[in-house]
């Protein structure tokens, strides 16, 4: 499966994006949501940006005042996973120019859009910011 | 009704004033969200689409953020789905991909939606349903909607044919016959040019790979292929990761990857990928010598990194390492111990792991030694870590790396001391399991447990009772090691015992009764030995006697105090019957208790074998157990009244006075010795081990039906169960009856309910903290103890560090030296397993069929007939011909299997390739000329290859050889090897 969620929260803990690519209910969700929020928020800069929750890891990076956590398999690369986090707010930043928390709340479906467009089925299909965001742009044009 | 939806449509809110909303609200965000809930409740029904996709966009943006429910909102997604404007179309579509899951109900009425959307003319509508049923497709829809996306995969939009395979996994994944249409179409997509279709296809043979990697050995040339030549560091990592586990199956493969991967690992200068190199070649590749050395090379820059990420994948990857090639380890182990104090907790962790893995029997002392020093400076949940892994480590396989076991028990002994340790499980269960199994370790072990049990500031500690519970049930045991058993019995009977909670009280005064039989048996046995010449002057041996008496002068007066007390004592008890009561009681006697104890253990001492001595050593258990008598916990008060009752049965025999004649004294004595040895006969049994199965092998008894009709034996069970709630006293006598296992579910409901009051107790503190006097200690006032080890100033860490490294340098060295002059002893094995037997799990029916179906695409064979028969029940009809098909195959195989077995590894390639010749002329005959065509191409092409190269050498061969490949032999075409 490789990734299995993706979330964006700020300092305050409070969810601004969440993207799961298991079923899981609500409950579990929340409870999942504040147990990581509680484990990562915690940590400081000079620790690692890998936390070891249950049978899987969370690769997390902080911009600003968001948090951006991805919850992988403890096979997967985590090196790669900060890439990808990195090429999501850059993409992000592209598309609204200096992006911030307000821009993500406003424009969720967009943000859901372009995570759409990177990832799939838990696997990174797309990494050129490019192709992520012509299909966003052509339907912008569009509608 | 249409009024008020129309005002809805006029004076809707749109998701941009409900988000300004939610952040300016002042009622409150849940009153907030519950009022717009009601709004969307209604919006939702109106039959205008604008505002019901509205209504559906708020609610979508809800759930995902707010966790609000929207599964009764199912069918409304659907209906805005099927909406004819794409604007509305996605609005659905994102509230689908979002809310809806294999088990929503409404998921079979949208086949025909997704069918429309799939073969759309606009490409968006294609994504739009690609992403949902990437997301949620069910075995029906996999099936039925297979033929659209079998289309889609040779779609010439690159956009659309990029989320068609992105697709293709979760279709495989449900329903695994669509690889037999799909999967050729899946391959050939790997020699795509466009880098966008590369990904995606790579990830998802990556994914594939990773649950049955066997099943694409054959596609191995085309991954080399991309190895080699990609340049997109994101492919390189997933082909990677497929080789990984490719490599261990085939070591012809390994062989030739080798070269490309060190050469990327020398190129790149992507961290990532860089990792990914380590990593395959430390998982999959570790028999090259010189991959692995460089591999480590490039580790070493990762942990002498700065950054944290770094460092804690460099530990990461040596731990991998560690099996095959421990001198990794040895090379870093610097930075490796310097890690065991780093800022980051899971670099420590990490850290830990490392060093564990490095236990062997011949450095175990000094690592342990290294890693308790650390536990003493460390927080408490990383002291807990170490203390939990040192744990672990030495008692693997039972004590397999243990040899000097002396050390080990005092080890046990010194870390259950360490202030933060809540290991207390752990090392109860390994004082008494080695007491069971090592004979030689028992003085060491009683030893350990006497100075556990004399510390009476380790009484106070709740994670300190099952350890003191260990330590009084081995030094009953095994008392006979005891140098001063009467010093065991009052630290087993101090005043303090009553800090414990009543289930390990029960052990403490079993085990004084264990200590008082062997007091008692001990002080007989000297009479005997004496008596030869005692018999002899029995009547001269009125003034030893006496002289006797005098020396006792001292002592009797100490009993007599004692006694006194004690009578003191059980006139104030009947009015103290109930708990709190009794607590204070002992409270305020400690004082004169620890008079009397001091005044008995300054008597008791010295002359252990006299008469007189005895006495006072019943006296003293009298004295201290005489307020259990009143104890609620029925398993504490049976034990102690057994002491007491025995005591009693002695003291009888035993002259009231010592100014008795000598004569009836020895009468006495005889009386006395039959006792104690009957009891003592009862406790000469030996424990030992017992296999976890030893159940199973006790024969069951003639004319024993277990499968009786136990409808009386309910009758008696809620008989008892309606006595529960009237008087809970016969409850707990029925339980202690009836199973040890119920009365250990009392004890934990108990230490819940004491966890639920002293978590009632932390939350009033919390909220009446000013009241208090500030104190991180929740005991409260009777441990006045102060702590057993005090915590030492936290030093600078780098200087910690520093000593550390010093410290563990040596013991890190695996120089073979002598550990130990003496022999290691013999710990006791059961010839089966001690531990639980592991059972293997069985890969799901679905990933078999998956596997299964990749196989007969790739290979032209059937690897498992019967698995694939018995799916195929579930097949539609038309399908026929294909298990036709297969029966046949097997038919066919069975036949030629009966030849040589010998040559079929050597072979492997060419016979493949032969049968898949032979195979595509069956196919010939019976598949869709169509379909046929496709897959000579196929083979063709692989033919050729494989026969350009080894035509030559193998020519002779191939025409007398008939022997076929085991079934679930895969292939590599030969040109890669």
């Amino acid at each position: 499966m490789g990734i299995r969620f993706i979330l964006m929260v700020n300092k305050q803990g409070q969810t601004r994006l969440a993207q799961y690519y298991e079923n899981l209910t609500l409950e579990e969700r929340r409870a999942l949501e504040g147990e990581i929020v509680r484990k990562c928020l915690a940590r400081n800069e000079q620790q690692c940006s890998f936390v070891e929750h249950r049978n899987y890891k969370i690769v997390y990076r902080r911009y600003a005042s968001l948090f951006f956590l991805v919850g992988v398999d403890n096979d997967e690369n985590e090196l790669a996973i900060l890439e990808f986090i990195h090429l999501l707010v850059e993409t992000m930043d592209r598309h609204f120019g200096n992006v911030c928390e307000l821009d993500i709340m406003f424009h969720l479906e967009k943000a859901h859009f372009m995570l759409e467009e990177m990832v799939m089925n838990g696997c990174i299909v797309e990494t050129s910011k490019s192709n992520i965001l012509s299909p966003i742009q052509l339907m912008e044009k569009s509608s | 009704m249409a009024g008020s939806s129309l005002m809805d449509t006029l004076f809707q809110r749109t998701l941009d004033d409900l988000i300004k909303g939610l952040r300016l609200q002042l009622i409150g965000e849940s009153a907030f969200i519950s009022k717009a809930m009601d709004e969307i409740r209604r919006e939702i029904k109106s039959t205008d689409p604008q505002t019901k996709s509205t209504a559906l966009q708020k609610l979508s943006y809800l759930s995902s953020l707010h966790g609000i429910d929207m599964n009764w909102a199912a069918f409304h997604v659907v209906e805005v789905m099927s909406s004819s404007r794409f604007a509305q179309k996605k609005i659905g579509y994102h509230a689908a991909s979002q809310s809806f899951h294999e088990a929503t109900p409404v998921l079979l009425l949208i086949t025909n939606q997704l069918r429309k959307d799939l073969t759309s003319t606009n490409e968006f509508e294609v994504s739009l349903a690609l992403d949902c049923l990437s997301k949620f497709a069910t075995v029906d829809l996999a099936r039925d909607l297979t033929p659209e996306i079998f289309t889609l995969l040779s779609s010439t939009k690159v956009f659309v044919r990029k989320k068609a395979i992105g697709v293709v996994l979760r279709v495989f994944g449900k329903y695994p016959d669509a690889v037999r249409v799909c999967f050729k179409r899946l391959v050939e997509n790997l020699e795509s040019s466009d880098p966008r279709i590369l990904s995606a296809v790579v990830g998802v043979f990556c994914e594939l790979a990773s649950q049955d990697p066997r099943s694409y050995l054959p596609l191995a040339p085309e991954f080399y292929r991309i190895l080699a030549d990609s340049k997109n560091n994101w492919v390189l990592i997933k082909v990677l990761k497929i080789f990984k586990n490719l490599a261990p199956l085939e070591p012809r493969l390994a062989r030739k990857i080798v070269e490309p991967i060190t050469e990327h690992m020398r190129r790149t200068g992507a961290k990532s990928l860089l990792f990914e190199c380590i990593r395959t070649v430390v998982t999959s590749l570790s028999d090259f010598e010189t991959a692995v050395r460089l591999a480590v090379e490039k580790t070493r820059e990762f942990l002498v990194d700065d950054d944290p990420n770094l460092k804690y994948l460099g530990l990461h990857a040596l731990s991998i390492l560690v099996p095959k090639h421990s001198w990794a380890v040895l090379e870093n182990k610097e930075v490796v111990i310097k890690s065991l104090s780093d800022v980051d907790p899971n670099v420590k962790l990490e850290s830990l792991r490392l060093v564990m893995a490095m236990v062997s029997d011949n450095n175990v002392t000094e690592i342990c030694r290294v890693l308790v020093n650390l536990a003493l400076k460390s927080d408490p949940e990383f002291c807990n870590e170490i203390l939990g892994s040192i744990l672990a480590t030495c008692g693997e396989n039972v004590y397999e790396i243990i040899i000097d076991f002396d050390w080990y028990v005092s080890l046990l002994g010194e870390m259950s001391r360490i202030p933060y340790c809540r290991k207390g499980e752990e090392i109860e269960n390994q004082l008494v399991d080695i007491g069971m199994r090592v004979k030689d370790a028992r003085p060491t072990l009683v030893m350990v447990g006497r100075d556990l049990l004399i510390d009476p500031a380790l009484l106070g500690n709740p994670f300190m009772d099952r350890i003191l519970s260990a330590a009084a049930w081995v030094s009953g045991e095994y008392v006979q090691f005891s140098g001063k058993p009467f010093e065991l019995l009052e630290a087993l009977l101090q005043p303090r015992s009553n800090l414990l909670p009543p289930s390990v009280r029960a052990v403490y005064v079993q085990s004084a009764f264990k200590v008082t039989i062997f007091c008692l048996n001990s002080y007989i046995q000297e009479q005997n030995i004496d008596s030869s010449s005692y018999v002899d002057t029995l009547v001269e041996n009125g003034s030893e006697s006496i002289s006797a008496r005098e020396c006792q002068d001292a002592s009797a007066l100490a009993s007599c105090d004692a006694s006194d007390q004690f009578e003191q004592v059980e006139v104030f008890n009947p009015r103290g019957s109930n708990q709190p009561t009794k607590v204070t009681f002992a409270e305020n006697d400690r004082e004169t208790l620890t008079r009397v104890q001091t005044c008995t253990s300054a008597s008791l001492e010295d002359n252990s074998s006299s008469l007189g001595s005895i006495v006072e050593l019943l006296n003293f258990i009298q004295f201290s157990l005489g307020p259990l008598t009143w104890s609620h916990d029925v398993e504490l008060l049976e034990r102690s009244r057994n002491l007491l009752n025995f005591i009693e049965l002695i003291r009888k025999q035993i002259p009231d006075g010592l100014n008795e004649k000598d004569g009836s004294a020895e009468m006495e004595l005889a009386e006395i010795s039959k006792i104690v040895e009957l009891i003592l006969d009862a406790f000469s049994d030996d424990f030992g081990p017992i296999s976890i199965n030893a159940q199973e092998r006790v024969p069951i008894p003639e004319g024993l039906i277990l499968k009786e009709n136990l409808d009386d034996l309910k009758m008696i069970c809620s008989d008892i169960e309606v006595s529960e709630g009237s008087y809970s006293f016969g409850n707990s006598l029925y339980e202690e009856k009836v199973d040890s296992s119920i009365l250990s579910q009392q004890i934990q409901q108990e230490s819940e309910s004491l966890n639920a009051t002293t978590s009632l107790l932390s939350e009033h503190r919390k909220r009446h903290g000013m009241y208090y006097l500030p104190s991180d200690k929740t005991d409260d006032a009777s441990n006045d103890y102060p702590p057993a080890n005090e915590l030492k100033v936290q030093d600078i860490l780098d200087d910690d560090a520093a000593h550390l490294v010093k410290l563990a340098e040596r013991s890190l060295a695996l120089k073979k030296k002598s550990t130990s002059a003496k022999p290691r002893p013999v710990v006791v094995r059961l010839d089966e397993g001690d531990e639980l037997p592991v059972t293997r799990k069985k890969p799901q029916l679905n990933d078999e069929q998956l596997s299964d179906a990749v196989r007969d695409v790739l290979v032209g064979s059937d690897a498992r007939p019967t698995s694939s028969q018995t799916n195929q029940s579930s097949k539609p009809s038309g399908r026929r011909k294909g298990k036709e098909k297969q029966n046949a195959d097997n038919l066919l195989e069975s036949k030629e299997n009966l030849g040589n077995v010998e040559e079929q590894s050597s072979n492997m390639v060419d016979t493949s390739l032969r049968r898949t010749h032979r195979h595509h002329e069956k196919d010939a005959k019976q598949e869709s000329p169509e379909k046929n065509s496709e897959k000579k191409d196929q083979t063709h092409k692989k033919g050729k290859r494989t026969s350009s190269q080894r035509h030559g050498r193998h020519k002779a061969k191939q025409s007398g050889d008939t022997s076929l490949p085991v079934a679930s032999q895969t292939v590599i075409p030969d040109f890669l090897l």
